[in-house]
C-alpha cells in the first residue's frame, strides 16, 4: 500500500487541458436543438461501435481515457449498453456483417442522440472503400453529425469531435 | 526438411523457407510426417489460377524453417488437414466461404466468414467475381426499416438477405442456459459473437463466432500497387502495424531478391520493439484494470502514452503506420538520446509496477489458475506466440529463425509452464524487459548508411513469404503475382487465427465474470483474422 501511495504522490497529475470544439468537423446541420444541448451539457455518455476497423481507432479511443486527456474528467465517459448513451461513436468502414448490428445499437439508442463517425474509414471508406463486404463510410448506413479524420484520428481530434458534437453550432 | 523425402526448392529470402508441388493424396502424409516431428501449421490459403483451377497453398512450420506446399488444384475438394492440425479447421471453412474449395471429409463444413453478405455459391475471391455495388440502404432510425434494400443493378438473388441461422452446438441439460454475448460488446472492443453455455456461473463451453469485420482485405490487394498494399497490409491488424508491413516487404524482398540496406532493417526492428512495448504495456494497464486495479491502469497508461509520444514525436506516426515500406523504412531516427532516456525510465518504472502487482494478494488471487491451457493441449492444437509461450510452447521467429538484426542481437525468449493468465502477464513483464534491452542494443548498434533500396519490380509469376514475430506471434504474409508481375493475391495470415480456439478451451470451468480478464490476456485481433 506504501508502494502505491508513493507512486500516485509521485506521478501528479498528469492531465492536460482539454481542446476546443473545432467547427469544421461538423457533417452537416446540427440536428439537436440547443436547449437539448444544454441538457446534455458535458455529462455525456458514448456508446462505441467498431463497424469494421482496423483496431487503430479503438488505440487511440483508449489512449483518450489516460491519465493524459482523462475524458472522463470532463464528464465524458464510455458506457456498456446503448440504451444508457447519447452518443453513437463508430469506427471503421461499415462492414456489411455489420450493418444490421449498427443499426439495431443506434435504434437502441434513445433520442436526442448523435452520432460521430470516427477515423477517415468512418469518414469516406478510407483504405478499405466499398466493396463485396464493405458498405463504405458511416452515413451510406446511417446519418452521421460529426466526422473525425485521421488514421487513426489522434486523441486530441477525438475529443475535439466529441466536443464539437456537444457544443452549439456557431 | 531432409527427412520428408521431398523434392524441396528453397525460397530465398530472410528467413529459411522450402516449397514443393504436391499431388492431392501426398498432402495428408506429409502433413503427418511434420506433424509427427514436432511442426505446426502456420497458414492455408487458395489462389484463383484461372479456368476453373484454384490452387492450395499450405505453410508448415518446424525447427528448420518454413515449408510451403503447393497442391495445383484443390477444386471442387482436398483432403482435410484438420485432423492432423486442429488449426485447419476454420482456415478451411474460410476457405471454402471465400473460393469454393472444400476440405473433403472435414467435421466441420458449416460456414466462417461468410454471414449475409453473399450467397454461398458465390465465392468473393475468385477473379470471376463481380464486384457489384453493395445494396443502397436506408437508414435505420430515420423513418426506413433496417436491412438490406435490393441494388437494382444487382442480380435478384442477390439483393435478398441470406439467411443468417448459424448452427450453434447447443448444450443440454438441467440447469444449462445460454448467455449469447455481441457482436457489439461492452466494451471499446472490436466485435465478435461469443455463445456461453453455462450452469450457475460456472461456463461449461464457449463458441465464437467470429467474422462480423469481413471487410474484403485480401480482395483489395489484388491489382493494385505495391506501395498501396504496404499502406493496407499496416492496417490489417492496427495494433501489428509495423509487423504486418514488415512482412508484407518481406515478402516483396524475397520474391525480388531485393535486400533492404542494413540501416532499414535495424530501423525495422526497433520500430518492432517498440511496437511490443507500447502494446504489452496497454495489456499489462488492462489486465490490472479488469481485477478491479485502477492504479495499474492508470501507471501503464501514463507509461503507453509516453512511448507513442516519442513515436510521434521522432517517427511522425504514433503506431508508426507506413514508416515500413518495400525496400527499407521510410523515416530515419535523428536523436536516440531520447529513446535511450525513455528505454531507463521505462525499465525503472515497470519493475516498480510489477513488484506492486506481484505483492498484490487480490490481483495475484484473480490471476493464478484463471484461463488455463495446458502446455500439452497447447501443443495439440497449435496455440502460438505469446499465448503459447506462456504454455510452454518455446516458438519465436526472432530467436529461431533470426533475420538481420536478430541474428546479431541475441533475442532471450521468455516461456512459462503454467498457461494461466498469471504466466500470460509475466511473460508480458520478461517480453517487455528484453524489448527495452533490445531496443538499447539497437540503439548501440545502429549502422549508418541510406534507407531505402530500389523495388519497383516485381518477377511474373513470383511467390513470395514474409514471417515476423509480432507481439502477439507470428505474421505471415504470402504474395502472389501474376505473369506480368502485378499483385494478384495476398494473403496475410494473423496468429489469432491459431488463438482463438484456445480462447474457447481456456474459459472451461471458469466462471463467467472471469471471461474479459481471461480475453484481455489473449487479446486477440479480430480484424486480423477476420481479414
Amino acid at each position: 500500500m506504501y508502494q502505491i501511495l508513493k507512486q500516485i504522490i509521485k506521478t501528479g497529475i498528469k492531465t492536460e487541458p482539454c481542446p476546443q470544439a473545432d467547427e469544421s468537423m461538423r457533417a452537416g446541420e446540427q440536428r439537436l436543438q440547443q436547449q437539448i444541448l444544454a441538457v446534455l451539457g458535458r455529462s455525456l455518455a458514448i456508446r462505441l461501435v467498431d463497424a469494421g476497423s482496423c483496431n487503430g481507432c479503438e488505440l487511440e479511443i483508449h489512449a483518450v481515457n489516460n491519465a493524459y486527456y482523462n475524458l472522463e474528467g470532463l464528464g465524458i465517459k464510455f458506457v456498456a449498453s446503448p440504451r444508457h448513451a447519447d452518443l453513437l461513436l463508430v469506427t471503421g468502414t461499415v462492414s456489411r456483417h455489420m450493418e444490421v448490428a449498427l443499426q439495431r445499437t443506434l435504434a437502441a439508442i434513445p433520442g436526442p442522440r448523435l452520432v460521430v463517425a470516427l477515423g477517415d474509414c468512418a469518414c469516406n471508406g478510407g483504405i478499405f472503400g466499398e466493396s463485396y463486404a464493405s458498405c463504405g463510410k458511416v452515413s451510406n448506413v446511417i446519418a452521421v453529425d460529426v466526422v473525425v479524420s485521421g488514421c487513426p484520428p489522434t486523441p486530441i481530434a477525438i475529443m475535439q469531435g466529441i466536443l464539437t458534437a456537444i457544443s452549439e453550432k456557431k | 526438411m531432409n527427412s520428408l523425402n521431398l523434392e524441396l526448392n528453397i525460397l530465398t529470402g530472410a528467413i529459411p523457407a522450402w516449397q514443393t508441388t504436391l499431388e492431392a493424396a501426398q498432402l495428408q502424409p506429409v502433413c503427418r510426417k511434420v506433424a509427427d516431428e514436432g511442426g505446426r501449421l502456420l497458414s492455408l490459403w487458395g489462389s484463383d489460377e484461372g479456368a476453373g483451377v484454384i490452387a492450395l497453398h499450405v505453410v508448415l512450420v518446424n525447427q528448420d524453417g518454413l515449408l510451403c506446399l503447393h497442391l495445383p488444384q484443390a477444386f471442387p475438394a482436398y483432403p482435410d488437414i484438420s485432423g492432423i492440425f486442429p488449426a485447419a479447421c476454420r482456415m478451411q471453412r474460410a476457405l471454402y466461404d471465400l473460393m469454393g474449395p472444400c476440405a473433403a471429409g472435414a467435421a466441420d463444413q458449416r460456414p466462417w466468414l461468410r454471414h449475409a453478405a453473399w450467397p454461398e455459391d458465390r465465392f468473393p475471391l475468385r477473379k470471376n467475381f463481380v464486384t457489384l455495388p453493395p445494396p443502397c440502404r436506408g437508414r435505420a432510425g430515420e423513418g426506413v426499416e433496417a436491412g438490406v434494400h435490393p441494388h437494382p443493378d444487382l442480380p435478384p438473388e442477390m439483393g435478398k438477405e441470406y439467411s443468417d441461422n448459424y448452427p450453434f452446438v447447443q448444450v443440454e441439460g438441467q440447469g444449462v442456459h445460454e448467455i449469447p454475448v455481441g457482436p457489439v460488446h461492452a466494451g471499446i472492443i472490436e466485435p465478435g459473437h461469443f455463445r456461453f453455455s453455462i450452469i450457475g456461473e460456472r461456463v461449461l463451453r464457449l463458441e465464437e463466432r467470429l467474422g462480423y469485420v469481413h471487410k474484403g482485405i485480401e480482395k483489395r490487394f489484388e491489382n493494385n500497387s505495391l506501395l498501396f498494399g504496404a499502406k493496407l497490409a499496416g492496417r490489417v491488424s492496427g495494433d501489428s502495424t509495423t509487423a504486418y508491413a514488415w512482412a508484407y516487404a518481406m515478402a516483396a524482398e524475397n520474391m525480388a531478391s531485393v535486400t533492404p540496406p542494413e540501416r532499414a532493417l535495424w530501423l525495422r526492428a526497433l520500430f518492432l520493439e517498440r511496437e511490443r512495448i507500447a502494446n504489452h504495456l496497454g495489456d499489462l494497464g488492462y489486465l490490472a484494470n479488469d481485477v478491479a486495479f485502477s492504479f495499474g491502469m492508470s501507471q501503464f497508461w501514463i507509461l503507453k502514452e509516453q512511448v507513442l509520444r516519442n513515436n510521434a514525436a521522432l517517427f511522425g506516426h504514433r503506431y508508426l503506420m507506413d514508416k515500413i515500406i518495400p525496400g527499407g523504412v521510410a523515416v530515419d531516427l535523428l536523436d536516440a538520446g531520447t529513446l535511450l532516456g525513455e528505454c531507463d525510465l521505462l525499465e525503472q518504472e515497470v519493475r516498480l509496477l510489477r513488484s506492486i502487482l506481484e505483492e498484490h494478494a487480490g490481483v495475484q488471487d484473480r490471476y493464478i489458475g484463471a484461463g488455463t491451457v495446458e502446455p500439452e493441449l497447447a501443443a495439440q492444437l497449435g496455440l502460438c506466440g505469446l499465448a503459447g509461450r506462456a504454455s510452454s510452447q518455446a516458438w519465436d521467429a526472432r530467436v529461431q529463425f533470426p533475420c538481420e538484426p536478430y541474428q546479431r542481437l541475441g533475442v532471450r525468449m521468455a516461456t512459462h509452464r503454467n498457461g494461466d493468465v498469471a504466466a500470460r502477464v509475466i511473460v508480458r513483464f520478461e517480453e517487455l524487459f528484453e524489448s527495452i534491452r533490445l531496443q538499447r542494443e539497437i540503439l548501440a548498434g545502429l549502422p549508418s548508411g541510406y534507407l531505402l533500396e530500389a523495388l519497383t519490380d516485381l518477377p511474373g509469376n513470383g511467390f513470395g513469404l514474409g514471417m515476423v514475430e509480432g507481439w502477439r506471434g507470428e505474421v505471415l504474409v504470402a504474395m502472389h503475382t501474376d505473369a506480368a508481375g502485378n499483385v494478384s493475391r495476398v494473403h496475410p495470415h494473423d496468429p489469432s487465427w491459431q488463438n482463438w480456439p484456445l480462447l474457447e478451451h481456456a474459459i472451461l470451468g471458469n466462471i463467467v465474470p472471469d471471461f474479459p480478464l481471461i480475453n484481455k490476456s489473449f487479446n486477440l485481433s479480430y480484424s486480423g483474422h477476420d481479414l
